[in-house]
């Protein structure tokens, strides 16, 4: 079994985000998996077995939180219970990891269930920034920021993503999680470089990464609109900007997230044994 | 062209307005099926929701009806907390007045059945006395007893129709055809699955006056005559439903 004092970090190992379909699976034969990703709101409820299950889990892996309805990037104040409830969840369990997106997803009390987008100027990087602050200082803990999967642009915005979250690290201190599948997306739909994106990130602030599916559309144009749906594996493109972000990275905790249509735990061991390939690549 | 939130929310749950102005292609033009994706992401995910919390009500109405009628219900009540276990809360009112199922007036019952289950399963952990303790305690003082009922047991009556009936049916291959008549059920959580149980009227009124804390005796004289006391206690045991003495 793993070393319990790794449990204070990540390791640079393959982690899955935890599917309760998948627990007799992980704990009988987790082969290279490292780690565990859950989602924060999943285990919000006062017990039963979400919970237990979520206590055994993380006596044998470090675990990972993962956020996604804080609505960071929402024009009004974050959700006071919410966060209450987050402080709570990381207290007991104590996770290697804590993460959100840039993203929002509530306003005016209604909670629409869906990472939506915001504009990238000096305006929303102080206010990313204050919620950021708010949430370290109420957790106690640093947290990492995920980039988006961006289907549209911002006429008001003046700045890059990467500029704005480079802007972001250096005002909050926070580390970033780097979702190499939501750039290649993003670049798609955007029509910009992937490449370009990874060569401009602040690698040195990232503290995992992540990888997963996507669905494939088009706009009313023609052109090609990629959709993050996590319902698939990822494909080979994605598997290439994987290794060309780990070129300039080294090592890093490589997630393979899969949240819709989830397979059987065979399909997920076998994008987990890619992963680890990936890493392996990758001088130590 | 700044695009408010407020104005962002709307475009999202209202599919007859265009997409808010300032959103854009890569090319410049303004976005319009790139708006749509968000639309839908929305209206997909909170109606997954309702699915799988209702999987009975879903049953009852048919797959393509329980999809347009979420997709109505999730414009009318977006969820008011991240918190998706709890997703779906005013369903019982909303089928009421919802006019294709305002006449399928068992529906609001059996969707209070499938919240209750949910509130079960997620309700807080609790050690269960032993039924020795209960056996233990002196003729003389049963009246004044309370007990704390654990924290995943919910009782749902309905005033009219065979709830716990039609959930078995819909739920277990083997289960009988519901005939017509009131019933009540209990649900507990005797360790991670919630369990259903139909019980009298008279359990439930009983059940229902101990969760608020009332006493023995004041919940037995809620209860009325009809209520058998040894077999409601026994249930209770069994279902490690009874957390503490007082």
């Amino acid at each position: 079994m793993l070393d319990a004092t790794s449990f204070n970090a990540l390791p640079n190992k393959p982690g899955v985000g935890h599917k309760p379909q998948h627990y007799k699976d992980i704990l009988g034969n987790p082969g290279p998996l490292g780690w565990l990703e859950i989602h924060a709101e999943n285990y919000m409820g006062d017990g039963g077995r979400p919970i237990a299950q979520l206590r055994h889990l993380s006596e044998q892996f470090p675990i990972s939180v993962h956020g996604v309805g804080l609505s960071i990037g929402g024009e009004g104040d974050l959700d006071k219970d919410h966060l209450a409830r987050l402080k709570h969840l990381i207290g007991w369990l104590n996770p290697a990891s804590f993460s959100e997106h840039l993203a929002w997803s509530t306003h005016d009390s209604h909670f629409l269930n869906d990472l939506l987008p915001l504009p990238y100027n000096m305006k929303t990087v102080k206010r990313v920034a204050d919620h950021i602050d708010e949430v370290q200082e109420v957790v106690g803990r640093k947290m990492l920021l995920e980039n988006p999967s961006s289907y549209l642009a911002f006429a008001e915005s003046t700045m890059s993503e990467t500029d704005f979250l480079k802007e972001i690290v250096s005002r909050t201190g926070c580390g970033l999680l780097l979702d190499v599948n939501n750039v290649f997306v993003s670049a798609t739909n955007l029509n910009t470089s992937p490449q370009a994106y990874i060569d401009d990130f602040a690698l040195d602030a990232v503290g995992e990464i992540h990888l997963g599916g996507h669905d494939e559309d088009e706009d009313e144009t023609g052109a090609p609109l990629l959709i993050d749906s996590h319902g698939k594996a990822v494909v080979d493109p994605v598997w290439a900007l994987l290794d060309y972000t780990l070129e300039r990275s080294g090592r890093k905790p490589l997630l393979i997230e899969w949240d819709t249509d989830v397979p059987e735990w065979p399909v997920l061991a076998a994008e987990v044994a890619r992963a680890h390939a990936a890493l392996e690549l990758v001088a130590a | 062209m700044i695009v408010t939130q407020t104005a962002f929310r709307k475009g999202l749950l209202d599919p007859a307005l265009p997409a808010p102005e300032g959103l854009q292609n890569p090319d410049g033009a303004q976005a319009t099926k790139r708006f749509d994706v968000y639309r839908n992401n929305v209206a997909v995910s909170l109606s997954d929701a309702l699915e799988s919390a209702f999987p009975v009500v879903r049953k009852l109405v048919g797959d393509e009806f329980f999809r347009a009628m979420a997709g109505v219900y999730l414009r009318k009540f977006p969820p008011s907390s991240p918190l998706m276990m709890h997703y779906g809360e005013h369903l019982p009112q909303f089928l009421t007045r919802f006019e294709p199922t305002k006449n399928h007036r068992y529906l609001p019952d059996i969707a209070r059945v499938e919240l209750a289950i949910r509130k079960s399963y997620h309700a807080a952990d609790a050690e269960p006395i032993d039924g020795q303790a209960l056996a233990a305690v002196a003729p003389e003082d049963l009246m004044a007893l309370q007990m704390t009922i654990a924290p995943a047991v919910q009782v749902v009556s309905s005033k009219d129709y065979p709830i716990h009936a039609i959930y078995m049916a819909n739920t277990r291959e083997d289960a009988p055809k519901p005939e017509p008549g009131a019933e009540s059920v209990l649900i507990a959580r005797p360790h991670f699955d919630p369990t259903i149980h139909k019980i009298s009227t008279a359990d439930a009124s009983c059940i229902k006056a101990l969760q608020e804390g009332k006493s023995l005796g004041l919940a037995l004289a809620e209860a009325g005559d009809d209520l058998d006391l040894g077999a409601t206690l026994g249930l209770l045991l069994s279902q490690r439903a009874i957390i503490e003495l007082n």
